[in-house]
């Protein structure tokens, strides 16, 4: 187990210098720099902020400079937002995403196992049906239409709930991003664990649990739900990578200020530090839960170890 | 067993019934698959003809027409545009006819990312099967490192770089689909590569690459036509994911991306411009879907 967790975390380190690499390049390579605005700034005055950020030096000694510094935990100064540096800027922003993020993860394990079992024990019945076309349309409709026209209903029409922004986190604010968020996540949940749980239920331990005279509900809390859950295990990295990109346009939609906004808006203004800051701080996220996923999984589960 | 002529010749006129012929009759018996492929066909149909379907051009400003509600629209507006069926956006465009130019370059980004996609996946793959050993375990280990990349953030960088050029958004996409087309391909290879007919035509001398192409290669179309048809959607929700942030197709040309993300803006105003683009994307996407299940059916019998 220890074994098979030091090999598992030796490859996240390449991984994510790959990561690292490619991001600083091809941010590079791209043309047009941060400082090219429409007043033009005298030869002086752009050679000064050339060499206040390095950028006067070849390429590969910025490369060094820059890994150097990420090792030390500085993202460096944003380009864009002069009196911040990227990690301060990360700083205000991750807290904001990632409570977005925790909560529309939960919301969709629970839902989504509930909705499954669900219908897992009435298969092929009304429950089973409505739950699985349900399923069909939250995965079909992305987010981008869901999220204005959840807006238009609540917000606009029906009035219930705001359109957009932070307001300090109030409920009433992060409610639609949430629900957006997750409805997918939701929907393929429900998907997965109906199916493993209608195997499951047909197990030879299922049958002499019933043959014992167990309640459904204590077989399905007490022995299936255990077994049926353990592809959830696996799904969860993917699902966080497609919540974290989700979060790119439900931040940008409902105008919450996270750090999917900062990149995008990093990226329009090319803001190369702050791009590549968030590039590098999702990619560590996506890499550590990745690990915890596998580990966890390698707990539960012993075949997994030897693959 | 001694045949006599005569039995020969009754059995040539029997045609036997390929792999083909059953899928495709499976597939049509497929009621929602077949729905699917119809409304598909109409949408597909309706963006080739756009030009000859609209009297108004794509990117006609009518400064008098400015976001005003369909002719028949059943709530209150502040004005109507009575010729324009989806009525016009924010600088008097019709939107019947930049919907469906919305739907030619989703549809495109869709067939040509997922071409490029295919091409890399299928021959990565088939080499990597194929080979096998040290030189598939380094090809896959590569495939395993780009998986764990957060890819939407490179096509984003990429898009950035190149100043949102068209061309260059296909093979952005189709380089990043490719992945998962190289592991089915792959995983198909290994076992097609055990089978005696490859055995036989290594026998007769054909070169790795002659059997990868002629032999390996065609057998692998069932499981890759099924992810062709899933991963054409999923193109089409990439490139609006793009096109929503501002990063994708730029105007006067439009996708279905753009047409929600400036729907949104304005949908307070005027609702329409949000709900027809997107009512034509989650149509198309559910045709897709329901085609991509329904040739799994097909093709897969035995997952039934």
């Amino acid at each position: 187990m220890i074994a098979y967790g030091l090999r598992r975390l030796a490859s996240a380190i390449p991984t994510l210098f790959v990561i690292i690499t490619l991001a600083f390049f091809m941010m590079r390579a791209a043309p047009g720099g941060p400082f090219d605005s429409q007043r033009k700034l005298t030869p002086e005055v752009e050679r000064n902020i050339k060499a206040a950020y390095d950028l006067d030096k070849p390429l590969w000694r910025q490369y060094v400079i820059y890994l150097g510094k990420v090792a030390h935990g500085d993202l460096g100064p944003s380009y864009k937002n002069q009196d911040f540096t990227v990690v301060q800027l990360i700083g205000t922003g991750l807290p904001v995403s990632a409570l977005i993020g925790i909560l529309a993860m939960t919301l969709a394990l629970l839902v989504g196992t509930t909705l499954g079992t669900l219908a897992a024990l009435h298969q092929n019945r009304w429950p089973d049906y409505s739950v699985m076309t349900a399923a069909i349309l939250g995965i079909t409709i992305p987010s981008f239409v869901t999220a204005p026209i959840l807006t238009l209903l609540l917000g606009i029409y029906a009035g219930l709930l705001p359109v957009g922004g932070w307001n300090g986190g109030a409920w009433r604010n992060i409610l639609l991003p949430v629900a957006v968020l997750s409805l997918p996540q939701i929907a393929i949940v429900a998907r997965m664990i109906r199916g493993s749980m209608v195997e499951v239920l047909h197990a030879n331990y299922i049958r002499t649990a019933r043959a014992k005279g167990l309640s459904t509900r204590r077989i399905v809390l007490g022995h299936a739900l255990r077994a049926a859950i353990l592809p959830l295990i696996s799904y969860l990295a993917p699902a966080l990578a497609a919540v974290l990109t989700g979060s790119l346009i439900v931040e940008q939609i409902f105008g919450l200020p996270g750090i999917g906004r900062y990149f995008v808006q990093g990226a329009l203004n090319r803001d190369y530090t702050l791009v590549l800051g968030v590039v590098i701080c999702y990619a560590t996220l996506i890499i550590f839960l990745n690990f915890l996923a596998d580990m966890l999984l390698a707990f539960l589960d012993p075949r997994a170890r030897l693959k | 067993m001694i045949v006599t002529g005569q039995t020969l010749k009754s059995s040539e006129e029997i045609k036997g019934r390929s792999l083909w012929v059953d899928a495709r009759r499976r597939l049509f018996h497929n009621r929602a698959a077949l729905t699917g492929m119809i409304v598909l066909g109409l949408v597909a149909l309706l963006a080739v003809l756009a030009p000859l379907l609209s009297p108004y051009p794509y990117n006609e400003v009518n400064y008098d027409l400015i976001a005003c509600a369909p002719g028949w629209w059943p709530i209150e507006a502040a004005c109507r545009a009575p010729g324009h069926i989806f009525g016009t956006d924010a600088v008097g465009r019709d939107l019947f006819v930049r919907v469906l130019f919305g739907a030619r370059v989703s549809l495109a980004v869709g067939l040509v990312a997922t071409l490029v996609s295919l091409v890399i996946g299928v021959l990565y793959g088939a080499i990597a099967g194929y080979l096998g050993g040290r030189i598939d375990g380094l090809m896959m280990r590569i495939v395993d490192v780009l998986y764990s990349l957060p890819f939407i953030f490179f096509v984003i960088i990429l898009m950035v770089m190149f100043d949102r050029n068209f061309i260059l958004l296909f093979v952005a996409i189709g380089a990043v689909e490719w992945l998962t087309m190289a592991r089915i391909v792959r995983g198909q290879t290994l076992s097609i590569k055990q089978k005696e007919f490859i055995e036989a035509a290594r026998a007769a001398g054909v070169g790795p690459l002659g059997i990868i192409t002629r032999h390996v290669i065609p057998n692998v179309v069932g499981p890759v036509m099924v992810y062709v048809t899933l991963t054409v959607p999923g193109v089409i929700l990439m490139e609006s994911f793009l096109s929503f942030l501002g990063l994708g197709i730029q105007e006067p040309l439009t996708s279905w991306g753009v047409l929600i993300s400036d729907g949104a803006d304005q949908m307070e105003t005027a609702p329409w411009l949000l709900l027809f683009p997107a009512l034509f994307m989650v149509v198309t996407l559910f045709c897709f879907n329901f085609i991509g299940d329904g040739m799994r059916d097909a093709l897969d019998p035995k997952d039934r």
